[in-house]
């Protein structure tokens, strides 16, 4: 039995983070609407990235991938747990959504 | 916050999320949530649709101060759906309409965007709106004031459009539309001839701000910024109008002669025809006229 929802494909991604989030309020930005996605991002224990998506537009996983290797790479948090709800955003709207929820974290 | 966010610019409530309407309208850093994202009280039903699910499932609650004075609100999330109403969305508002019953609050302000019941959860969603609308005439029935805002692009339409006249205020932008069946329903059930869903003019003048706050349907018309919408709910905030017989009686009495005012058929357009017969002076211009213009024009 796979636990990927009929229809809806799930990723999970981790990444050793070097920069400590430290504790703050959960951000959410964006919204579940055609082409757009949201990101709920939260202070987690350990030192790692956890990355966990649902999305709607199955079979793009190597550029998911891809996509949240950039973003490690322009911040890579440590301690922070990333959960996304996809509409079939474009990697540029994902790239530029998970910045926003980074602007917006204020210890 | 930013410069931006703070400069005295007009912001368009349109455009503005659900959340960024609540951080805008009630006071700064005022809201506080209840169910908020990360405690992830989604829809049970979406995910075996295939459908993603939203962290909110498309509706913010909270209790916030208005001008100081406290208040609940509720913002639902047209992008989301179409702000449609499922089983968790309308728990949500169901919960917080029933706490608001025993923490009395000044007022329940509603920020409604929805086209009604939320298809995919079917029963469940018809369950729900119609447990909004009973807890809803509670609030109203305590005397606490329950104000319903509508200016989303995606409009307030089926059960969601009861809810809203159930409520003791409507508040409506120019760019709001207020209905029971929206304008695709109507096409398709009656007709192009009946009723054509893509002429927008003819939408907005059946449903628009202007048409509710030129029948009556609506209390207050302001601008599409969310500025005009805070000020109409702090004015709102002590017009409780709990149900009385008398009142119903004299709603029935305005809906029953506004019936009357029509003739059978009507040369040319019937929502011009109608405010003509309301009194309303300049009744062609009504759509070219800003909406300064159009408050003064209303005689019900």
């Amino acid at each position: 039995m796979s636990d990927i929802p009929a229809g809806l494909e799930a990723l999970n991604y981790s990444f050793a983070g070097q920069r400590a989030a430290g504790h703050f309020a959960p951000v959410l930005v964006g919204v579940v609407g055609s082409g757009n996605l949201e990101v709920l991002m939260e202070p987690a224990a350990g030192s790692n990235c956890d990355i966990h998506i649902e999305t709607s537009a199955r079979g793009f996983g190597t550029i998911w991938e891809a996509v949240m290797r950039d973003f490690h790479q322009r911040h890579p948090l440590a301690g922070v747990r990333v959960s996304i709800n996809d509409m079939g955003a474009t990697p540029a709207v994902v790239s530029l959504r998970l910045d926003q929820a980074v602007s917006e974290l204020t210890p | 916050m930013s410069a931006l966010d703070t400069a005295k610019v007009s912001v368009s409530y349109a455009e503005c999320s659900a959340r960024e309407r609540i951080a805008r309208l009630v006071d700064a850093e005022s809201f506080h949530e209840w169910l908020p994202p990360a405690e992830r009280v989604t829809s049970p039903h979406l995910a075996q649709l295939g459908v993603p699910s939203a962290f909110d499932d498309g509706v913010a609650i909270g209790r916030a101060t208005l001008a100081g004075r406290p208040v609940f609100i509720a913002a639902q999330e047209g992008e989301f759906m179409g702000g449609g109403v499922g089983e968790v969305h309308g728990a949500k508002l169901v919960g917080l309409l029933r706490r608001a019953l025993r923490d009395r609050p000044d007022a329940v302000l509603l920020l409604a965007e929805s086209g009604g019941v939320r298809l995919h959860e079917a029963n469940a969603g018809l369950i729900a709106v119609s447990e909004v609308m009973r807890a809803l005439l509670d609030v109203r029935a305590a005397g606490i004031p329950v104000v319903v805002l509508i200016g989303g692009a995606n409009g307030c339409f089926g059960g969601m459009g009861i809810v809203a006249r159930c409520a003791d205020r409507v508040v409506m932008s120019d760019m709001g539309r207020l209905a029971m069946s929206g304008p695709e329903v109507i096409e398709a059930s009656h007709g192009v001839d009946e009723f054509d869903s893509r002429d927008r003019a003819l939408v907005w003048r059946t449903t628009g701000g202007k048409h509710r706050w030129l029948s009556g349907d609506c209390d207050v018309l302001v601008e599409d910024d969310v500025t005009a919408f805070r000020d109409a709910a702090i004015a709102a905030l002590d017009a409780s109008m709990p149900v009385t017989l008398a009142r119903l009686e004299l709603e029935h009495a305005l809906l029953a002669s506004r019936l009357r005012l029509l003739p059978e058929h009507v040369a040319g357009d019937e929502a011009v025809a109608l405010w003509a017969r309301l009194g309303v002076a300049d009744a062609s211009r009504v759509a070219e006229l800003d909406v300064d213009a159009v408050r003064a024009l209303r005689t019900v």
